[in-house]
């Protein structure tokens, strides 16, 4: 009885973070994309407007759900659900501190990959169910995307593997506690790091590669047909998948939550010891997090054809040459 | 040669893309010039020839420089203001109408007295039509003379 209490307990801890995060990275978006355009963002509720995403949920929950006609009904309520529990599953398995890890296997990180990739079938139910030509380019597209992105972003992330001889997420994050992985990885990490940004961003469908959703051809993409909370599961589901990817690239590259050390400067180590786990990881993944928003509002969005080229012809060359430069590396 | 070009293609591109980035963080640390209006008010300060309303300048006295000659109700495109003179010289009602006024200042601009102004209050909205129409000259004001 008392584990079910604890399992219990756990499932509604990673929920209730889930939302909250979801609402400060909605925020967050909204006042970043605001200064990058050379204006203030939300302002109204609240103070500097803090509680504009609290208030667009209260808006969401309230709407009604919009019945389709002569949409696959049953595959077009699941299809939300897809999307938002193959997130979920992907952060609870997250080291957010030391011993703060509700999942901690021996292939963590084989495990993260496999289960962030289950949300393009939950995308391609969206698209397939509505009944929509929008929806069904939107996610042929992001099946197109998704699955081609996974490939570089995996081979990158296989390169720290190879570096740290484990998948597991805790033991890779112990290694890091002398150095982090990419000033440890020489040159082979720091573009293994790049490598999975671009692809990590990518896989989010977000920035200059939100093809899915592109608002000027496809209205919205897979979930033009999508109304109320179901349209706020793919709406939270991208927003917390960035946040994802940005964590799994400060545990991967950034040392998740140890603190920065640099071997030899004892006093400053003692220092960076005093800060918290938690805010060491938070603080690196919004870091990852604002690289993602910067990258967003900076670049125009890529042709279809464009994107492919881009993974296909020069990332994955690059990752499969850096994962044997990092071979190399680690045998010397 | 081939190979080359590819390379030489990727660094350039990086590069090109690293411009872009340069150029939005120049905006995002850009200083934000936006008015948030109704927290500044009363703090803001406005030029001086921004035209809100008109007014009819009046001293202690209660005396106004209007001679009602009607010069502002002829040059106004509108017919935003009405004037009207029970005798020669002597202003009885100016009327303004700040909902048909479009703020060209034709009117202070031909005005022979410099009788009315433009100022910088901007706050005119209300329910109805009515409260829009407004009379400049004060109850119980006179024409202020040459020797006083």
């Amino acid at each position: 009885m008392n584990i079910f209490l604890q399992y219990i307990l756990l499932g509604v801890a990673i929920l209730v973070a889930y939302a909250v995060l979801a609402l400060i990275l909605i925020y967050v978006e909204r006042k970043v994309c605001g200064f990058f355009q050379c204006r203030i963002g939300p302002n109204r509720v609240g103070p500097w407007g803090v509680f504009q995403s609290v208030a667009d949920m209260v808006k969401i929950l309230l709407k009604e759900l919009v019945h389709i006609d002569k949409a696959d009904h049953v595959l077009f309520r699941m299809a939300s659900f897809f999307v938002i529990i193959g997130s979920i599953c992907t952060f609870a398995a997250l080291p957010f501190a030391r011993g703060v890890q509700a999942i901690d296997f021996n292939v963590g990180i084989f495990y993260v990959l496999a289960v962030s990739s289950l949300g393009v079938v939950g995308i391609l139910l969206a698209g397939w169910s509505s009944n929509s030509k929008y929806s069904m380019i939107g996610a042929m597209r992001s099946g197109a995307q998704l699955i081609s992105y996974e490939i570089s972003s995996g081979l990158s992330l296989m390169t720290i593997v190879v570096l740290s001889g484990t998948m597991q997420l805790s033991e890779i994050v112990e290694q890091q506690s002398d150095l982090w992985f990419i000033f440890r990885g020489h040159v082979p990490a720091c573009i293994a790091f790049l490598c999975y940004l671009i692809s990590g961003h990518a896989e989010t469908n977000r920035g200059p590669f939100d093809m899915p959703e592109a608002e000027s051809e496809l209205t919205s993409g897979y979930h033009t047909e999508y109304s109320g909370i179901q349209f706020g599961f793919f709406y939270l589901a991208e927003y917390l998948n960035m946040f994802i990817v940005a964590a799994v690239a400060s545990t991967m590259f950034l040392g998740g939550w140890q603190p920065l050390h640099i071997p030899g400067l004892d006093g400053f180590n003692a220092v960076m010891d005093f800060i918290p786990g938690i805010v060491w990881f938070l603080g690196k993944t919004f870091f990852c997090v604002f690289l993602a928003l910067w990258i967003r509002w900076t670049f125009p969005r890529l042709r279809i054809d464009q994107l492919l080229s881009l993974e296909w012809k020069v990332l994955m060359p690059i990752c499969l040459v850096n994962l044997l430069l990092m071979a190399v590396v680690v045998i010397w | 040669m081939v190979r080359q070009n590819y390379i030489l293609r990727l660094v350039s591109s990086l590069w090109h893309l690293a411009q872009g980035l340069y150029i939005t963080m120049l905006n995002f640390l850009r200083p934000k010039v936006t008015e948030q209006y109704p927290e500044n008010r009363g703090k803001h300060i406005y030029f001086e020839r921004f035209r809100a309303e008109l007014i009819m300048p009046h001293d202690e006295n209660n005396q106004h420089r209007c001679t009602a000659c009607g010069i502002c109700q002829m040059n106004c495109p509108n017919g935003t203001i009405r004037v009207t003179s029970s005798a020669p010289r002597i202003l009885d009602r100016h009327l303004y109408d700040i909902g048909s006024c479009t703020f060209c200042a034709l009117c202070t601009q031909t005005c022979p007295q410099r009788a009315i102004e433009f100022t910088n209050s901007f706050e005119h909205s209300t329910f109805t039509k009515g409260p829009l129409v407004k009379q400049l000259n004060r109850p119980g004001s006179s024409l202020k003379t040459a020797s006083e």
